[in-house]
């Protein structure tokens, strides 16, 4: 519960640290008011509220599995991006290093005939590599975040169809699911787990297993600190011993990370790899964070805030459609709604920077 | 900074070794492309007429499995006519605009250009004829070439084939359709829905998803099927989309049936085992096709395919009576 000595105090939600001790209740309330995650938690039941009171059909538990699985494949991203954002970064090219990390493994096992695992392992390094030439491009050139990797997004994305159109002779990878080990990579990153006759998705309880070691590794952990410092006072940090650029490379390269975990579920759920998705994604991710409260200026959030701010998101996609409101609609409703909850998240945080 | 140099050259060594480990690791024993055997390109011999070099300009988002079969066919009828094929596409009209501009100004010997934006498109298809370079259409803009003044249109009425698809339906006895638009505001995805719902006697929903996205297709419709359970046909309008379609019907427990239009590998052998019904296919390898072979007969004999009329690709229907037929060159990557 406790934030990072070297958290700066955010703009508008700033809890001044010296006023904790004078009025010790209001203080724990005033604390929990000022977290990251709060407006978002209080946007997301106002969202759940709002769908459960017009949606007969978002009320089953079937419905919120499907709200979950649709969360965790943005929020496996959202995690890490969110964790970037802190550290002060942007990665435009999350989205499409999705794609280019489940296309690697597809093409690598089925060209070479290997077990999938061993492109399964191969996408882990060239996902990695990715974040590290993003974040080492970033510390040399210090070009912004913004610039490097919407290099690297373009890049990947010319990569993705001009390697897969070489390689298959198509732009879409071939079929996997006849190879050895997919048995076993499907049960790993795109099984269905039955919870008392709910089909719920793996990626779901991966997620939540991330959420709370990223959570841990925040608040408990040096690192966590080395995070909030690059992102806050990025000279300040590197003047009492901070590795910046160090820290930085490994917020790049857990993206990666994700990327990784995201393409491989993409990959043994849909067994086949159109070259030309994963566009746009990136900024939903970025979405996410936001209301989950992290500052698109860097230095202050949460790794749970970026999950809620995921869970808002699959809600509101999911619940248009269980409302079976008009569908010409659908993304200005989506619009609509996303706007609302952010609104409701920077009230909640000004009520709490007010008290 | 020395050390994150040396990091990163640690890591490089770690990436090389994990990589040399995992290659000696064993093998699939099942699938691959050891299993497959060499599909072999079309040929369909040379023409000795002079060089020349055509352009194709579409309107094609990257990537996408369709456009790619419809350049096959135009680099195939390329190869056969000694023609040097000049392809690019940009799913932003003025974008595509510049492209025929390009063309113009790199003085090639013949333009193919969809029409799927016409007001942008049309004024620079005029400048490419003033330039004495001959344009067709193909694809879309079948209510518009004549006025662009290209020489020919190959391809397909979306609304035709989607009318088509609603009788199809109708022989069914389907009550409850749901077309599925992949990608929001697209005039031919939209006449298609619009040609089911025309003739199809039932109900006729649609409903739109982020077709960059699988894993959110996946769970829009699944929640649509979840949500209204007298949905009994899905039409798919991408091959992609049905094969998606496919799972969650079967997520949701719904006994909905899949109709798709056009085809792919996967689609294909969906068709041969009876996961999906029928496809309506509007050939893209034989649009791309005509339209650059039009315009090389038009060089060097002055012929008009399609007389002066539309010339039609489709639709046919692609079913278990025939998929047959067309099952080997779907598997080829060419129909």
């Amino acid at each position: 519960m406790t934030a990072p000595v070297t958290t700066p105090s955010p703009p508008p939600a700033a809890a001044p640290r010296g006023l904790a001790g004078r009025d010790s209740q209001r203080s724990l309330l005033h604390r929990f008011l000022a977290r990251p995650e709060v407006g978002a938690l209080v946007g997301a039941i106002a969202v759940y509220a709002f769908f459960w009171a017009v949606a007969p059909s978002f009320r089953p538990a079937g419905s919120l599995s499907l709200v979950l699985y649709q969360a965790s494949t943005l929020g496996l991203m959202a995690l890490p991006v969110g964790l970037l954002m802190i550290g002060g970064e942007f990665d435009l090219s999350a989205g499409v290093a999705v794609t280019t990390s489940s296309l690697a493994a597809s093409m690598f096992s089925y060209q070479l005939t290997t077990n999938v695992w061993v492109g399964v392992s191969l996408a882990l390094v060239l996902s990695l590599a990715i974040g590290l030439f993003n974040g080492v491009m970033l510390v040399k050139t210090k070009l912004p975040s913004f610039l490097v990797t919407l290099g690297t997004f373009l890049m990947l994305q010319g990569l993705n169809i001009a390697i897969t159109k070489l390689i298959t002779g198509n732009v879409a990878t071939n079929d996997i699911s006849d190879m050895a080990g997919f048995k076993t990579a499907h049960a790993v990153f795109a099984a269905d787990i039955h919870i008392g006759g709910v089909a719920v998705k793996v990626t779901v309880f991966w997620w939540l297993g991330f959420v709370a070691l990223g959570s841990w590794m925040l608040l408990r952990t040096k690192f966590g600190n080395w995070v909030f410092a690059v992102g806050g006072q990025k000279d300040s940090a590197r003047a009492v011993g901070v590795p910046v650029a160090r820290t930085k490379i490994i917020l790049f390269m857990l993206v990666g990370l994700g990327a990784w975990f995201v393409g491989m579920h993409n990959l043994f759920q849909f067994n086949s790899i159109q070259s030309g998705t994963g566009i746009g994604n990136e900024l939903l991710y970025i979405v996410a964070a936001v209301i989950g409260g992290c500052l698109l200026t860097g230095g202050f959030g949460s790794v749970v805030g970026p999950a809620i701010g995921a869970f808002i998101f699959g809600m509101v996609s999911q619940g248009i459609v269980f409302a079976g409101w008009d569908a010409n609609w659908f993304q200005f409703f989506l619009g609509l709604m996303l706007l609302g909850a952010m609104l409701l998240n920077t009230w909640v945080q000004r009520q709490a920077a007010r008290r | 900074m020395n050390r994150s140099q040396r990091s990163t050259r640690g890591t490089v060594l770690v990436a090389a070794a994990a990589a040399t480990a995992l290659l000696a690791a064993g093998c699939s024993s099942t699938g691959g492309a050891k299993a497959t055997s060499n599909s072999t390109g079309i040929s369909a011999g040379k023409a000795t007429t002079a060089h020349m070099t055509f352009a194709m300009v579409t309107h094609a988002a990257a990537g996408d499995t369709f456009w790619d079969i419809v350049r096959k066919g135009a680099e195939a009828a390329a190869a056969k006519d000694n023609v040097t094929l000049l392809y690019s596409n940009d799913p932003v009209a003025s974008k595509q605009a510049a492209l025929i501009s390009n063309a113009i100004a790199s003085k090639v010997d013949g333009i193919a250009l969809t029409l799927s934006t016409p007001d942008s498109i049309i004024p620079v298809a005029k400048q490419a004829e003033a330039a004495g370079i001959p344009v067709d259409a193909f694809n879309q803009g079948e209510n518009y070439w004549q006025q662009a003044g290209a020489i020919g249109y190959f391809g397909s009425d979306e609304k035709v084939a989607g009318a088509a698809l609603g009788e199809r339906l109708n022989t069914l006895s389907a009550k409850h359709d749901l077309c599925v638009i992949q990608q929001q505001g697209s005039v031919a995805l939209e006449d298609r829905c619009a040609g089911v719902k025309s003739t199809f006697k039932g109900t006729t929903d649609t409903i739109y998803v982020n077709g960059a996205d699988m894993s959110s297709v996946l769970s829009t419709l699944e929640a649509k099927l979840r949500q209204d359970t007298s949905i009994d046909q899905v039409t798919a309008l991408g091959a992609p989309i049905a094969l998606t379609a496919l799972q969650a019907i079967s997520a949701a427990s719904s006994s909905a049936k899949v109709n798709t239009f056009d085809l792919s590998k996967d689609a294909a052998a969906d068709i041969k085992s009876g996961k999906i019904e029928f496809s309506v296919d509007q050939q893209p390898y034989l649009e791309g096709y005509l339209a650059i072979d039009a315009l090389w007969l038009d060089k060097v004999n002055g012929n008009t395919i399609g007389g002066g009329k539309v010339t039609l690709t489709g639709p046919a229907f692609v079913d278990s009576t025939n998929i047959a037929s067309v099952y080997q060159y779907a598997q080829n990557g060419t129909r």
